[in-house]
């Protein structure tokens, strides 16, 4: 960008220059060809500056973006500390049951085919076939959904339209994307409502009951 | 288990007597709707209800699903599966109150029922009115191999009750339901048999204390208590109201009128419809019928599990295109079987012309007012089945209700009835059920009626709004309890029929020809509950130790008869035959074949069922008349 600036401005030179062929050469020629150089000296100067303006942010961004990968280098670091470390705590992680997930699996396959319609070979079949098919999936997920859970969106605004998050937001509820910089309160772009399950109403199993059994096999007599 | 859990009780019963000894009160006031299709229990906490203030809830109700999965739903479905010894694994049974339930009722009866008819008891609440059969004796489900154990409509019933009563139970193990009010909703349609034999399953439960309240009153309450005392703007003296509860078996009608005493509105009950057993099932499988035709037209084979599939998905589609203005046509797909998915669906369509030909014109065609049910003659052989309607319309049978019912509210000063009505003109109509939630139906419905009610230039008919058509049954219930204690307007009524015996009159026999017989009114129409009625003149000579059976008879539009009035001749329409009553006189201290003369009395019992008794004329000794004699039958 810069380059092209001090060319159109050699050109611009050059251009006076050639015009310039004075016949007389007076006081009042002089003064003008002062002012003229003057001028040009400005704009120059000027058109540098704003240059140099434009290039700051740049070179802030540039600067900016490797500090959180340095960051985050550290963390993996501190915890790496923490795991050889022999006396802090470990740890716990949550362990999901494995019932409450078969359940599901159970109740998917039961009001939609959904392992039935994931264990298939699609290749072979027409679209339209495979239309057919996702109705039942389809009707049939969404009442197996909607029976068990209550959903609702997470940020009731449209999608598309700003938000202000104010200090202190649920960091687990909204996720920060794109130009993540300053401080809160954080205005953005709505891009997914969120959905939250805000009550769950799964079956209660008997003891005994086998949950990895999520379709039993059928034999008609 | 069951047993051992009744063994139980009365321990917790104790204690709770010790504890709550110097409060009487009963804490909860329960509804329970005991329907065709579902059960709901609805209870209020009357501890925590002002005066006016009236808030209750459904209990959910905790069932097996499939196999080792319980599930808290609203509604219990009324459905009883006999399970194979060798079909249900160990332990996968078990409800939260018990380890290995007596019976298997709600979703899951009806899950495996779907797959397994021969084993599955729907219905039972209809085999309860349906004259002709003997209600405790091991009948259902009537289609059954003989391998499969079967069990009476009555046991069928109170494996309901015993449902919801342990899991009301279990969820309040502080307030046992036998001491709560408890209120049980019949038919207003039930006749005595049926009324008495639900009494008798509460009773097997160990709910002696239920009473019983007709649906559509119960709807009624309902929709008084969601009014929140605003019910009084909607209704004016001289409004006839009319109940239509289109369920999910059957259709029940009444007529309630609203007149004045001392300045205060008053409900009075004024008629109830015949025991229709016409409903959204039938709706649904005839949708799904009609899309079998149009697949076997395009020479597709239906097997009997691709139909039952077809009349699942009937019946969401249905409700697509009512709830949808927007939607003409919904894609039904029948999967396979098997565990492939694609491929081999039967797929076809239901559109909004479909639904709106066999729905609307076929069950609420627009008819005339004078229009009657069609009713062919049954075949002399009728296998052993329900009664049903044999006319889906609808509104055929609410023209002949209305019709027949023209002067029910005569008596009453407060409505007036044009000279020129040909039938009994309501002006407000509440509906119940599931099926007038369609828009589609319920305008219908209120179409053909206004375009009867103009014919005889009578105003329309308006719609009472904010009914919860699913709920109301239960929540009026519960809400009748708290009426009871006199918080709120009470609708009058007592029986709705007026019933009479069968009496051979002394004629001289002719040869070939049945004796001639009369009807002998031993109760009249709208006796309230916890009065009595005697018939001191026309005395019978009872032989100890031998039952004698009466004919016995109701009517519902026979209002003027009193007491002791004898008909000679009767039309059809006037007098239904119901089962015989049997009247045994024991032969405590008496001599067996001794002849007793007695005379008849007949009571409308609190709980609300009538009860009919020989009293001796001697020495006063009463014998109870048995109304449910069909056990006697086969003996």
């Amino acid at each position: 960008m810069n380059t092209i600036y001090t060319i159109d401005l050699m050109n611009t030179v050059y251009t006076i220059d050639l015009t310039l062929k004075p016949t007389t050469f007076d006081l009042w020629h002089v003064c003008l060809a002062g002012t003229v150089a003057l001028l040009l000296l400005i704009l120059i100067v000027l058109l540098i500056s704003r240059a140099m303006c434009k290039k700051k942010p740049a070179i802030q961004q540039a600067v900016q973006i490797p500090e959180p990968v340095v960051k985050v280098v550290e963390k993996i670091v501190e915890v790496e500390k923490i795991v050889h470390a022999p006396t802090p705590e470990p740890v716990v992680l949550k362990e999901a049951t494995p019932d409450a997930a078969l359940q599901l699996l159970g109740l998917l396959q039961k009001e939609a085919r959904f392992i039935d319609f994931i264990k298939e070979d699609i290749t072979a079949y027409s679209d339209a076939d495979i239309g057919v098919a996702a109705r039942v999936v389809h009707e049939g997920c969404n009442k197996a959904v909607n029976e068990h859970f209550s959903l609702a969106p997470i940020r009731s605004e449209q999608e598309g339209s700003k938000i202000t998050l104010p200090d202190g937001f649920d960091a687990s509820a909204v996720r920060l994307t794109g130009n993540i910089v300053g401080a809160a309160p954080f205005t953005g772009t709505l891009v997914h409502k969120g959905w939250q399950v805000t009550n769950i109403r799964l079956p209660k199993l008997t003891q005994g009951h086998n949950a990895a059994i999520i379709a039993a096999a059928e034999v008609e007599l | 288990m069951s047993e051992q859990f009744i063994h139980e009780q009365p321990e917790a019963t104790k204690s709770n007597v010790v504890q709550g000894a110097s409060n009487e009160q009963k804490r909860f006031s329960v509804g329970i709707d005991l329907g065709t299709t579902h059960c709901v229990l609805s209870y209020a906490d009357l501890s925590k209800i002002d005066d006016e203030e009236f808030t209750q809830q459904v209990m959910a109700i905790p069932q097996l699903t499939s196999p080792g999965a319980v599930e808290d739903k609203a509604q219990l479905p009324s459905f009883l599966y006999q399970a194979h010894p060798a079909e249900l694994a160990e332990g996968s049974t078990s409800l939260p109150w018990t380890a290995k339930p007596e019976y298997l009722v709600g979703e899951i009866a009806r899950n495996l029922g779907s797959k397994t008819p021969i084993r599955l008891v729907a219905s039972a609440k209809s085999w309860l009115c349906h004259a002709g059969v003997d209600c405790k004796s091991p009948i259902l489900p009537a289609e059954a191999p003989d391998e499969v154990e079967r069990v009476s409509p009555f046991q069928a019933t109170t494996a309901y009750l015993q449902h919801l009563r342990d899991a009301w139970q279990n969820q309040h193990p502080d307030a046992p339901l036998e001491r709560q009010d408890v209120v049980i909703t019949v038919p207003a349609s039930f006749d005595p048999a049926a009324r008495e034999l639900t009494v008798e399953a509460a009773r097997a439960v160990g709910l002696g204390q239920a009473i019983l309240l007709e649906e559509p009153q119960a709807a009624l309450y309902s929709w008084i208590e969601k009014s929140q005392g605003d019910w009084r703007k909607h209704v004016e003296v001289g409004d006839i109201i009319l109940v239509i509860d289109v369920g999910g078996g059957t259709t029940d009608l009444s007529l309630i009128a609203v007149t004045e005493k001392d300045g205060n509105l008053e409900l009075t009950r004024v008629a109830v419809g015949d025991h229709i057993l016409l409903g959204g099932d039938n709706m649904d499988l005839a949708l799904a019928y009609t899309v079998k035709a149009k697949l076997e037209k395009e020479g597709k084979r239906l097997e009997p599990w691709q139909i039952q599939a077809l009349t699942h998905s009937c019946r969401d589609a249905k409700e697509k295109i009512f709830n949808n203005s927007e939607v003409d046509n919904i894609p039904l797909v029948v999967p396979n079987r098997g565990s492939s998915l694609i491929g081999g669906a039967l797929r076809t369509e239901l559109t909004r012309d479909e639904v709106n030909r066999v729905l609307v014109e076929g069950f609420l065609p627009k008819v005339p007012a004078s229009d009657k049910p069609i009713s062919r003659p049954r075949t002399g052989l009728r296998t052993a089945g329900l009664p049903y309607a044999q006319d889906a319309g609808i509104t055929r049978h609410l023209a002949a209700f209305l019709a027949k019912q023209q002067s029910a509210t005569d008596e009453l000063k407060d409505i007036n009835l044009p000279e020129h009505a040909t039938f009994l003109h309501p002006t407000a109509v509440l509906f119940n059920g599931g099926v007038l939630k369609a828009n589609a139906l319920a305008d219908r419905l209120m179409d053909v009626l206004n375009s009867w009610l103009k014919a005889e230039q009578a105003p329309e008919a308006r719609l009472l709004a904010g009914a919860d058509l699913d709920l109301a049954v239960a929540r009026g219930a519960a809400y009748y309890g708290f009426v009871r204690k006199g918080k709120g307007v009470r609708i009058k009524g007592g029986t709705a029929a007026s019933y009479y015996v069968g009496i051979e009159s002394s004629m001289p026999a002719v040869p070939g020809m049945a004796p001639e017989i009369q009807a002998l009114c031993i109760a009249p129409f709208g006796m309230e509950e916890g009065t009595q009625q005697e018939l001191p003149d026309d005395e019978f000579g009872l032989v100890i130790g031998e039952p004698v059976r009466f004919r016995f008879f109701a009517s519902n539009i026979r209002r003027e008869d009193k007491v002791g009035t004898r008909l000679d001749y009767w039309t059809d329409q006037e007098l239904d035959e119901l089962d015989e009553i049997e009247i045994t006189l024991s032969e405590e201290g008496r001599k067996p074949g001794e002849v007793v003369p007695v005379h008849l009395c007949a009571a409308v019992t609190e709980v609300g069922t009538l009860e009919l008794q020989a009293v001796s004329q001697k020495d006063n000794g009463r014998w109870k008349i048995e109304f449910d004699v069909r056990a006697g039958d086969e003996q």
